[in-house]
């Protein structure tokens, strides 16, 4: 049967066009201005935006609800789990768990545990799914361990996703060094922790001719190491979250723990540059970093909280405040929500164009609302409770079927 | 004149922050009353007398406990301790449930003690009593800086204008950090010295003078207040070693004469004599420590006293 998607204004790879959409056997056949087949069964989009569902790279958490609430249908899902995504099986378990309405494709550990020492079965983790490999919530301190996967992931055309903090620097550290940190007496690391580690493993790459993807980049110095070696031809990309492009470490005055994150809130010079390289391109994902905690783990003093924020919810409305603010235009967000992530993993989604699967996003960017973490669907640890926001899905197709609550 | 309540409105004490000039004057004038009074042995009034007062440590302490304790008793107070520190509580994972165990027995003012900074603020959030912050991580230990404070303001007949010179682990200390916030908040002349492995990161956004050489530091001081440095941290990975620590940090007479004659030398305690401080020094007639710790008593009678006015029902404070 085909589905007709019609009255849309499709959100495309460079420009927003009123037309038409058709989906067939869950993928997309047609898009722009076309005629609707006598059978197709007809959707009137009512003059809406329709733009590929977001692909989340870089989840630490299976959150059906809160990715259907959010307009996600695909997430990249942390190797940090429990037990660790080292192993085949739980790479294949891992894979099948959210479907049919969430895609999951596991990021497969780079090392065993997770443990920075020893390769982990990549190949095999590939075989049963995996679609990237990570380092996890930490850095691989040792230089050789790194070189030696990105080598290997090589071989096997799997990028690799890495969370880039110097280890050594940030050891005990909970915030960015800075006015709050010291004011707050809390344990804290020098942004550089981030540059640091960011220009070795571009150093390896390069070494390498791996595909690196560092998950979250948020200072203006390893901005500059990035911006420096993409134009050297260096297969390199990376990512950042809402909360780094819209905070500052100010947000954790009063002890906030919800504002306990990793990387910890920067600078607001390092926000501006995070903002600018969004809008320079150099900054290639959005995500959110999705990460729900519950009270267990945030009622605490903030230097023994959990880092990380529930942001699936919220990663389509925050993201539309750079639209709003004229920081890039919606073609290039949902490049960086969709079709970039979907490019990183491999995997011929995130965009609007036939033979790419139908996982589409209708939405009002208008509609506006209230940051209600209470009334998430799993955890509310967010950062940004009681914000008023605007931008909201209304429909969610995943290949062409749609998402219903 | 603004009278009861009104000139001291908070709750709880768990910093300095957010506490206005006026305010810290205040407390420090309901200090002076039971300076007087500690040093005669008409300790007649118990205005604290029925209260519980529970110091929950979570952290090991001797002195602080011991003032508090002091404190609370000289009031009239029923004074508990908890060694949370030597129980079965760790780390904050069951910090709330204390805090709420504490609440249900209806103490009327918690003490509390803990390693993390802001856990006493977490505690203060979630009890109906007042909460006095006896120290939380490198946060803030604000009866500290009341008592060095009205140390200062005695000995020296003001704060105002005066050079202070903090010197010692700054980056680790929770008393450095409510001293430059009372100190720059009463008009002092802050400066901070330590060596940069120890100098915490935009310290000067505190409205303080950073110095790394104790000497420049030092000229025309009118007091000169000493950190002490943990055991721990002088085995290389901060500080090289104690010896090289007393080379550039040291507080010796030949030092102290760069400071204005008959500056005065304070150190929160305990001491390592022959590190941070000698002990011609610390013993000297410019050194004002044991009158810090008598001074500290007085502080905590008066944080005491003040904030259970309002549970008391003291007249103008209800």
């Amino acid at each position: 049967m085909t589905l007709a998607i019609v009255n849309a204004r499709l959100v495309g790879a460079d420009s927003v066009e009123p037309g038409t959409l058709l989906v067939q056997d869950s993928m997309i056949a047609a898009v722009g201005r076309i005629d609707v087949p006598g059978d197709a069964m007809v959707i009137d989009a009512g003059g809406k935006l329709l733009a590929p569902a977001i692909v989340d790279l870089g989840v630490f958490a299976v959150d059906r609800e809160a990715c259907r609430r959010g307009g996600v249908v695909r997430v990249g899902l942390m190797p940090d789990q429990s037990p660790v995504l080292d192993d085949p099986g739980m790479v294949q378990r891992a894979a099948l768990v959210g479907k049919p309405d969430l895609w999951i494709h596991p990021l497969a550990a780079a090392t065993q545990g997770l443990a920075g020492r020893d390769l982990a079965e990549i190949a095999f983790c590939q075989q049963a799914g995996a679609m990237a490999v990570a380092t996890g919530r930490g850095w691989i301190a040792d230089a050789a361990v790194m070189a030696r996967v990105l080598a290997y992931a090589h071989d096997l055309d799997l990028a690799v996703v890495t969370h880039a903090e110097d280890g050594g620097l940030t050891a005990g550290a909970v915030a960015t060094a800075g006015e709050t940190a010291t004011r707050l007496g809390l344990p804290a690391a020098p942004a550089v922790a981030e540059a640091l580690a960011v220009a070795r493993d571009l150093m390896l790459a390069e070494e390498t001719g791996a595909r690196l993807h560092i998950r979250q980049v948020t200072t203006a110095a390893a901005l500059d190491l990035i911006r420096a070696a993409k134009r050297r031809g260096v297969a390199v990309t990376c990512g950042i979250t809402p909360a780094h492009l819209l905070l500052a470490d100010i947000a954790m005055s009063d002890f906030r723990t919800f504002a306990h994150l990793s990387p910890p809130l920067r600078g607001e010079a390092d926000r501006r540059a995070c903002l600018a390289a969004v809008a320079d391109g150099t900054i290639d994902v959005i995500g959110s970093g999705h990460d729900p905690q519950g009270p267990e783990a945030k009622r605490l003093p903030f230097a023994d909280s959990a880092p990380g924020m529930a942001g699936a919810e919220t990663l389509l409305p925050l993201a539309l405040t750079l639209v709003r603010d004229g920081h890039i235009e919606l073609p290039r967000l949902f490049t960086l929500l969709a079709a970039n992530p979907a490019k990183v993993l491999g995997i011929d989604a995130g965009r609007l164009a036939a033979g790419a699967s139908a996982d589409l996003l209708l939405f009002d960017q208008h509609a506006p609302w209230q940051v209600e973490g209470e009334r998430f669907a799993s955890a509310g640890n967010t950062p940004f409770d009681g914000l008023p926001v605007q931008g909201r899905p209304l429909r969610v197709w995943k290949g062409g079927r749609e998402l219903l609550a | 004149m603004i009278a009861g309540g009104a000139v001291f409105p908070h709750r709880h004490l768990t910093g300095i922050d957010g506490l206005q000039p006026h305010e810290i004057a205040f407390l420090l004038d309901e200090a002076e009353q039971w300076v007087e009074a500690n040093r005669t042995h008409a300790r007649g009034t118990a205005p604290l007398a029925g209260l519980t007062q529970i110091n929950a440590f979570f952290e090991n302490s001797t002195r602080t406990l011991l003032s508090f304790e002091i404190a609370g008793k000289r009031l009239g107070a029923d004074v508990v301790n908890m060694h949370a520190a030597q129980s079965s509580v760790k780390k904050g994972e069951t910090l709330i449930d204390t805090a709420q165990t504490l609440n249900a027995m209806r103490a009327d003012v918690l003490v509390i003690r803990h390693m993390s900074s802001g856990a006493v603020k977490l505690i203060a959030d979630k009890v109906d009593c007042a909460v006095l912050n006896a120290g939380d991580g490198r946060h803030e230990h604000p009866t500290q800086a009341l008592l060095d404070a009205l140390t200062i303001r005695r000995r020296r007949g003001a704060i105002a204008g005066q050079r202070v010179v903090i010197c010692g682990d700054l980056l680790h200390s929770r008393v450095a950090r409510s001293n430059i916030l009372s100190l720059t908040a009463l008009a002092a002349e802050v400066r901070v010295c330590a060596p940069s492995t120890l100098m915490p990161p935009a310290i000067e956004r505190m409205g303080v003078t950073p110095f790394t050489d104790f000497d420049a530091a030092l000229e025309g001081a009118d007091v000169v207040m000493m950190l002490r440095l943990q055991s721990e941290r002088m085995e290389g990975a901060l500080v090289p070693s104690p010896r090289e620590y007393r080379l550039r940090y040291g507080l010796t007479p030949e030092r102290l004469a760069r400071a204005v004659p008959g500056a005065l030398v304070m150190h929160p305690g305990p001491m390592n004599r022959g590190v941070e401080i000698d002990s011609v020094v610390a013993d000297g007639a410019q050194s004002a420590i044991t009158e810090q710790v008598a001074m500290g008593v007085a502080v905590r009678m008066a944080c005491l006293d003040v904030l259970t006015r309002r549970a008391r029902g003291v007249e103008g404070w209800a």
